[in-house]
Parts: C-alpha cells; structure tokens; sequence
C-alpha cells in the first residue's frame, strides 16, 4: 500500500526478483507481500527494526521456508523452494546467528561450501581415481583462494569453534562464496562487531562486490549500510516501507519514526535520538561475543525462524 | 601450560618428593620380588599360585605391572636411557600403573580369601605382595603432580587426587630415521596383538578380571606419559606402513592360537567389530541414531543362507559365495533404502525410535514366515539350520588345514576370510569418510540446516549413508551365516546378552569413539570378550553394561578413542587459540 517502488539505479541486469512474497506462521503475518528486485553489481541493503521480518524474508529467498504467497526467481528462472537447490542455483547467504560446522576445521567448513561446485560421488570416493585427486586439490585450491581472500589462511586446521567471533564471520561469508554464488545474503554480518572489524567487513563486501556478486545485506548499523549500499529497503512489521538511495531512505521520515517510534507532542524526539544512539554506540562497542550479539539486535525470538521449516 | 603465573599443588600424601620416590620404587621391586613366592597352598586356586621361584597366573600381571611401575618410576625420575618412556607426565604414569599394581594384586589375594575360605590361605608371598604394592601406591601417591593448579589456593583431598592424574602433552619428538619409526610402529602393534591375544587366551575369569584391571589402569598410564600421541604423530606420518601393521598384527592372529575355541571368540570378535564400523559411517559420521541396525546384518545373513545350499532352506538353489555376497549385500541395500526412504525424514530421536521398530518388525517378520502364519521361507522360530561350510578354490572352511606349520581350524579360516571383509569395511569407512561425501555427511551432523543452505541434498545424503551401512552390514551377514551354521530371528533382538545385537553394536561404537575406525573395533573386542569371559556374571550382564555406559559417558564421553573433532568438543582445547569459557556456537534459534 505505502510501498514506495524506485526504478534501480544500477543499470545492470536483474538477479533476484522477488515478487509478492508473504510469510504468514498462523496468524502472524511476518512478511507481507513485499517486491524486492537487486541487479547484478549491486549492493542493497535491508533494513528494518527488530522482528521486521527480515530474516523471514531471507529463509524464503533462501528456501528455507516455502512463502505463503509469491515467487523468488533467479536471473529469470522461478527458484523451487528446496534450500540446496536454491545454492545450486547461485543464491549463497550467512546466518543472523553463525552456523558454522562446528566441528570441523576452517577448511574442511569452506569445502563443505564447494559441495554443490563438485560432483565426485561415492564411488569416486571409494575408488580413488586420477579425478578424485584432482577435484580434491581442485578445491582444496579454491577454498584455500577463499581463506586468502578473508585473511583466514593462517587458520586453516582451526576448529570453526575456536575461532574468534569476528573470524567467524568471516569464515561464514568464505564458505557461503565457495558455492560461487551470482548472488550473496548476509544476515546482519557485523553483529558483535568492534568497529575496526566492521570496517574490514565494509571492505570485504566491496571486493566480493567488485568480483562480480551482487549482495543483499541485512544490517542495524546505519553507518555500515548507508557507506555500502547503492539501493536501501526499509521493511517494517512485514511490509517494505521506502526502498531507495541511502539518501532517501535516511530522510525519510516514516523510517525514522520505525526505528524511534512516533514522537510525542510534547517531548521532541531531539534528545530521545541522541540517547538512543548513544544506547547503541555502547551496544556496538561493547566485546563482540554472542551475548551482546543478542543484547545489541534485541532478538525477540527463540523459537528461530531459521530452524526447520516444517 | 602457558599460563603465567603457576600454582603450586600439594601431591595426595605429603611426602618429601625423594622419599616418595624411593617408596615407590622399592615398594614395586618388592612386589616383584613377591610374584616369585608362593601366595597359596593349593593348587585349587585356578593358575596354581603355590611354586616358588617361577611366577604363574595372576603373580604374571602383577610381576608385569611392577616391572611397569617401576621403569616409570626410574623414568621420571630421570635416569639416563628411559627419558623416552615419559615425553608427557612424568609422575602420573607411576601412580597410574602403582594403582593397577595394587588393584591387580588385591584382586588376586581377595579372591583367593574368598574362593577358597578364609586368610589362612594365604602364604607369606600373598602378605608380602599385598603390602608391597601398598607400599607402592603410597610412594606414588606421594609424587609431586605433573602440571601446576588452576586456581591457587588450598586444595580439597579429591581436588589433588584428581589433579594428581592430569598430565601434560608431550612436545615435539626428534626426528628419528624412518626405518627406526617404522620399527616402533611394527613394534607397537606387536605389543598391541600380544595383549590382545593374551585377553582372548585366559583361561579363566580371575585372570581375564585381573587383565582388565590392568589394562584399565596400564593404558591411561602410557597415555599419560604421552606415548600415544607420539605414536600418533608417527601413525600419522607412516599412514601405510599403519594400515599395513595392523593388518598383518591381524592376520597373524589365528597363527598364535593354538585352540580353536578361542579362533571362535577372534571370528566373533571380527564380525561384531566389521558390523559395528559399518554402523559407524551411520551414526558417527552422518549423526543418524539407527537402532535397529543388526537387521541388515540379518538381512545377509538370511540371504547367505537361503542361497548356501542348506536342507533346510526353502531356496533350492546354491549359489557361488561371492553371488550369495552380492545378493545378500544388495538385499540388505533394498532393505536399508525402503527403511530410509521414509525414516530419515525423522530427526533425532524420532528416528531412533523408528529404527528400533523396523529392526523389531524385521525380527518378527522372520519369525512369522513359517508357513503358518506367513508365506513359507524362513521356518520362522527354527531358522535355516546345516548351513554347509564354504568352499572358494578347493579351500574348505570347515577342515583344518596346516598353513606354515600351524594347523588353522574351521574358526580360524573364518576369521581370515572375515578380515578381508574388515579390510573392506575399513577402507570404505576411510575413504568416505575422507571426501566429498564424507564431509557433507559430517556438515549434517553438525547442522542440518546449514548444510542443507550449502547446496547439500541433506535427504539424499542421509539416505546413502543408511545404505551404504546397509550394505556393509549385509555383506558382513554373508559371512556371519556360515561361521554360526544356523541363523535364527533370535540371533537379531534389539537388546540381549550375547552381542552382536542393536544395543551393543550402538554402544560399542560409543564406547570405542564415534567417527574413528579403530574405536569400534576396540569397543566391539571390549564388549564381547568381557561377556563370552565372565559367564559366571551373565545375570548381571545387562545391568553392568548400563553401569559402565553410564560411567563412560560421564568420565570420556568422547569414547575410548577419541576422534580428533570429539576431543576438542567434549575438554578444554589445548589450542592456542582457544578462547576460555564458551565462546562457541550456539545453535539454538535464530
Ligand atoms: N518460525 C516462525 N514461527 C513463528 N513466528 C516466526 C517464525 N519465524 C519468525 N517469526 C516471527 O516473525 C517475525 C519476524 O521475525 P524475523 O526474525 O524475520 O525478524 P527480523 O527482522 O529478522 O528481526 P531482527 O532484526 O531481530 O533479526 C517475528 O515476530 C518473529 O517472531
Ligand atoms: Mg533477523
């Protein structure tokens, strides 16, 4: 109703089209019809206060969850609502609360993310031939370019537990490009952030950009989307709100009153905004560590709307 | 290790360190020493403990275990030449090995009190035994502990007895020639086959009941003083010459033993062993909690014996050994897919309980199809007995033949012809473990969800794992039919006392370490020998197994062996860079 469409500014071609997606558990409506297009070159960004929607929004791109209404499609193809075949396809993404393989090593995390680029099978596996070897270093190489490329080489027989959270991070979005993507979903990438690390993330994003792969990323640090992104969407209480420039969206006073809640007659919101940002520069400086992961984006639910779609 | 500041702990008993070591050492010699007396009168005591000057029976673990404790103790003491023996803990060793000393010889002596009526059947040895090794484990109780304290402070009497058994690791090891490498690794599986084979060959319960305690004490003793990662390391550089010792250390196996009865327990061991690793690719690499899993082996092995050519099988036709292999390998395959299909929509627990009701079904659908209540194929309660014994090359199963001057029985050709199974088993286990495959199947464990996001085809991948276990458990069935001669529904019950059943396949792949390959064999070897040796325990059988699961998950939950992704989530790292408290994943939610 209030959706405010702009034609993108990128001039490249479409690589996500989402169309009509609505999310309903029950009698919640978490997503609700919302139109999201990001074209290849681009950079968009998702915002939106807590419990939005945006990581509903996500688990349908993603096939996590199979949306109540409305189709995703990739460069022009109807994307099936199965998960892996949505990473075949080219759609990549990293988890709001890191999932990584616990267990396994760095390496081992980033050739679990090259599974839908290879194709030996068991019986390769258990025969061992010429073309077992070479597809193992085949990989082994790539993913070893992928942990160069996120300054995590050192850390290659590192259980993914060890590391530090920001590593973390990074070595969700190095697994996440392993499956080549066209296209890379981050959910909230600098949670838990010191703002150094935040800024090497902002980094990291332009070059995964400048290689190619378009990016759509969910963030509740303003500063990050609005240095990053060449287009914003402003999703509230399901619905996309404003999508455009970082300008337009930040002068938008609709998006301010999401994030602030309407301000009284009475008491002008000038002193309540300076609070509140100073509430949430101590949040985002807080130590990094999932706690304050969950203190600084007011997680309002455990049930996880990234477990099990049913 | 790496902490700064390091505090102090007091050892158990507050002896001088010297003085404490001298104990020690003198009590061990003088245990040994007493394995030369006579501890008894009369030779009803089984192992005849009554000549002087020539050990027998229990006095050899006890002479063993001193002639331990004490090289441990010279060893740690520094003594020139045996530096080697203690790359890790130094002084834990010794109390280790002083504590299996004297729970061995106690055992010994309590039992020959209790078995033969009273402390008047004691000769002076067993008084003198008894106190020497208490006089050891006093010495050694009294060692400074190996690594410093955490917290500093006074610590409580339990706090140092369990301090005084932590041990660091080892460092680095010089460099040795790798024909020397080699040489230890042959050794150690020498030594590893001669401990085995000692286990299988005791004659009775006392012996078999003090060996355990021995070795249950002996092994965290060599683990401490950092001998296994430094074979580890080696194994790990010399992964052929491994895999190739330890298949000779099994293969020469049935040429130490001279009686047949104890090639049985080795097939038995072996096919139990050979099922338990199948289960393994299942549970331990793609994290599926199959509890009816002895029904592939059923599957095999009802198919082996439909087709071997038996009377009493309602098949007429006898097929070559390797067709009965396919068929029966194939059969279990079919059956493990129609299973899966279905199941492995399930997760956790559900799963397992579905499983569990498959493996029941198949149990009772084999014992309904007798023609009475079913169509006729299997004879139902009464099974397909005179299964013929195999015959490949002119090679009959079931005649001793003299191979090198060693006469091999029926059991012993069986358990060669198992182990090339195994060798199957393992190298399938290895290989997929170690690939594309492999990883995707841990990925799921680890997180389905996740994994599913990475482009895995979590279904599909479950359901191969299924059926590749399957399969290798079907093929091992093959086998099993012919070692047994008759199989029966009974032979695949959910739970019961004779292995290889649901539960015990289960547990001894929890207990030996979930996701390696040498923790089942080792758990299945434990969780057969104990039971076939302790018959006089068979009423308490099921609830000592529950005992020891407890305690095991309690003390190691990541098994004996522990699979290096297991150890490092069940203890604290010894990783650098691994934060303190838990800065790990969650996996909860959102
Ligand atoms: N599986 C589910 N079942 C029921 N309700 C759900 C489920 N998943 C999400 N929700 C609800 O949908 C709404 C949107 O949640 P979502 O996690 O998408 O918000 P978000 O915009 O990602 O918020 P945040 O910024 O806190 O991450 C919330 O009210 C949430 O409780
Ligand atoms: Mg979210």
């Amino acid at each position: 109703m209030t959706t405010d469409t702009v034609t993108p500014a990128g001039t490249g071609t479409p690589v996500l089209h989402a169309s009509g997606v609505t999310m309903r558990f029950g009698g919640l409506t978490a997503v609700r019809n919302v139109e999201l297009t990001v074209n290849s070159g681009e950079i968009v960004g998702l915002i939106g206060p807590n419990g939005a929607g945006k990581t509903t929004f996500f688990n349908c791109l993603t096939g996590l969850y199979i949306p109540t209404e409305g189709t995703v499609s990739y460069k022009g193809k109807v994307l099936p609502h199965r998960s892996h075949l949505v990473t075949q396809a080219g759609i990549a993404r990293t988890f709001q609360n890191i999932r990584l393989f616990a267990n396994m090593t760095v390496l081992e995390n980033v050739l679990v993310g090259r599974h839908t680029r290879t194709k030996e099978g068991l019986w390769s596996a258990l025969l061992r031939g010429p073309g077992f070897k070479k597809a193992e270093r085949e990989s082994e190489a790539r993913a070893m370019e992928l942990l160069e490329f996120t300054g995590l080489a050192a850390k290659r027989d590192h259980l993914a537990r060890n590391l530090p959270y920001g590593e973390q991070r990074k070595l969700e979005i190095a697994r996440a490009l392993a499956s080549e993507p066209g296209l890379l979903l981050l959910d909230e990438p600098t949670a838990g952030m010191n703002p150094q690390e935040t800024r090497a993330t902002e980094e990291l994003v332009f070059a995964i950009r400048d290689q190619g792969i378009a990016v759509l990323v969910i963030e509740h640090d303003m500063r990050f989307i609005f240095n990053l992104c060449d287009r914003v969407a402003c999703l509230v209480q399901g619905e996309k709100l404003v999508e455009g420039t970082a300008e337009v969206v930040q002068g938008d006073e609709r998006v301010v009153a999401a994030y602030l809640g309407t301000p009284f007659e009475d008491a002008p919101g000038a002193e309540e905004v300076a609070e509140v940002e100073a509430a949430e520069a101590h949040a985002t400086d807080r130590a990094p560590g999932p706690d304050s992961t969950t203190g600084a984006t007011g997680t309002t639910s455990t049930t996880g709307p990234e477990g099990d779609p049913k | 290790m790496t902490t700064n500041q390091t505090h102090t702990i007091a050892p158990v008993l507050p002896v001088p360190a010297t003085a404490a070591r001298l104990t020690a050492l003198v009590g061990a010699l003088a245990t040994l020493g007493s394995t030369f007396l006579a501890w008894t009168w009369t030779a009803e005591f089984p192992g005849d403990l009554t000549v002087t000057g020539y050990p027998g029976g229990l006095q050899v673990l006890t002479l063993t275990g001193a002639l331990l404790t004490a090289l441990f103790a010279l060893a740690g003491h520094g003594v020139r030449g045996l530096g080697w023996l203690v790359p890790g803990g130094k002084n834990s060793p010794v109390r280790l090995l002083a504590l299996g000393t004297f729970t061995t010889t106690w055992y010994a002596v309590l039992a020959i009190t209790v078995e033969l009526g009273g402390l008047v059947n004691l000769e002076p040895g067993g008084w003198i035994a008894a106190v020497a090794s208490l006089v050891t484990l006093v010495g050694a109780l009294g060692l400074p502990a190996d690594v410093p304290a955490e917290n500093p402070g006074p610590a409580s009497g339990w706090q140092r007895f369990t301090h005084a058994f932590k041990a660091p690791a080892p460092g680095k090891a010089a460099p040795l020639p790798s024909w020397a490498e080699i040489l230890i690794i042959a050794a150690a599986f020498g030594i590893g086959l001669f401990i085995f084979t000692y286990g299988i060959d005791t004659e009775y319960a006392e012996l078999f009941i003090g060996f355990l305690l021995l070795i249950g004490f002996g092994a965290p003793a060599v683990a401490r003083a950092g001998l296994n990662r430094r074979l580890g390391a080696l194994t790990a550089t010399h992964k052929n010459v491994t895999v190739t010792a330890a298949f000779v250390a099994a293969f020469a196996f049935p040429f130490t033993q001279s009686n047949d009865a104890y090639a049985t327990i080795g097939a038995n061991i072996l096919i139990f062993a050979t099922v338990a690793l199948g289960l393994n690719v299942v549970v331990g690499l793609a994290g599926l909690l199959d509890l009816g899993y002895v029904a592939f082996l059923g599957v095999g092995a009802y198919t082996a014996a439909l087709f071997s050519g038996s009377p009493s099988s309602t098949i007429g036709i006898q097929l070559p050994f390797w067709a009965a292999v396919l068929a029966g390998a194939a059969a279990s395959l079919i059956f493990g897919v129609v299973i899966g299909a279905p199941t492995l929509r399930l997760h956790g627990d559900y799963l397992a309980i579905v499983t569990l009701g498959f493996g029941e079904i198949f149990r009772i659908a084999m014992q309904n199809m007798d023609g009475a209540s079913g169509p006729d194929i299997t004879n139902g309660p009464n099974g397909i007995p005179n299964i013929p014994d195999l015959e490949l090359f002119g090679f009959n199963f079931g005649e001793p033949h003299n191979v090198l001057g060693v006469e091999l029985g029926r059991f012993s050709n069986y358990y060669l012809l198992m182990l090339f199974f195994t060798i199957i088993v393992v190298t399938v286990f290895r290989r997929s473990d170690q690939s594309r495959i492999g990883r995707a199947w841990v990925a799921i464990r680890e997180d389905e969800t996740a994994a599913r996001a990475m482009g895995i085809n979590a279904f599909r991948l479950k359901l191969l794992a299924f059926a590749l276990g399957a399969t290798l458990a079907g093929m091992a069935g093959t086998v099993q039919a012919h070692v047994t001669f008759t199989v029966t529904p009974a032979q695949y019950k959910f739970v019961e006392a004779v292995p290889p059943n649901s539960a015990f396949l289960l547990a001894a792949v929890i207990l030996g370490g979930m996701g390696t390959v040498s923790g089942p064999l080792i758990g299945a070897a434990l969780l057969y020998l104990i039971p076939a040796k302790l018959q006089f325990m068979s009423d308490y059988q099921l609830l000592l197994f529950g005992i020891a699961l407890i305690l095991l998950m309690r003390f190691r939950p990541e098994g004996l062996i522990a699979d290096r992704r297991k150890q490092l989530e069940f203890h604290e790292t010894g990783q650098l860079d691994a934060p303190k408290g838990d800065i790990g994943l969650s996996k909860a939610g959102v």
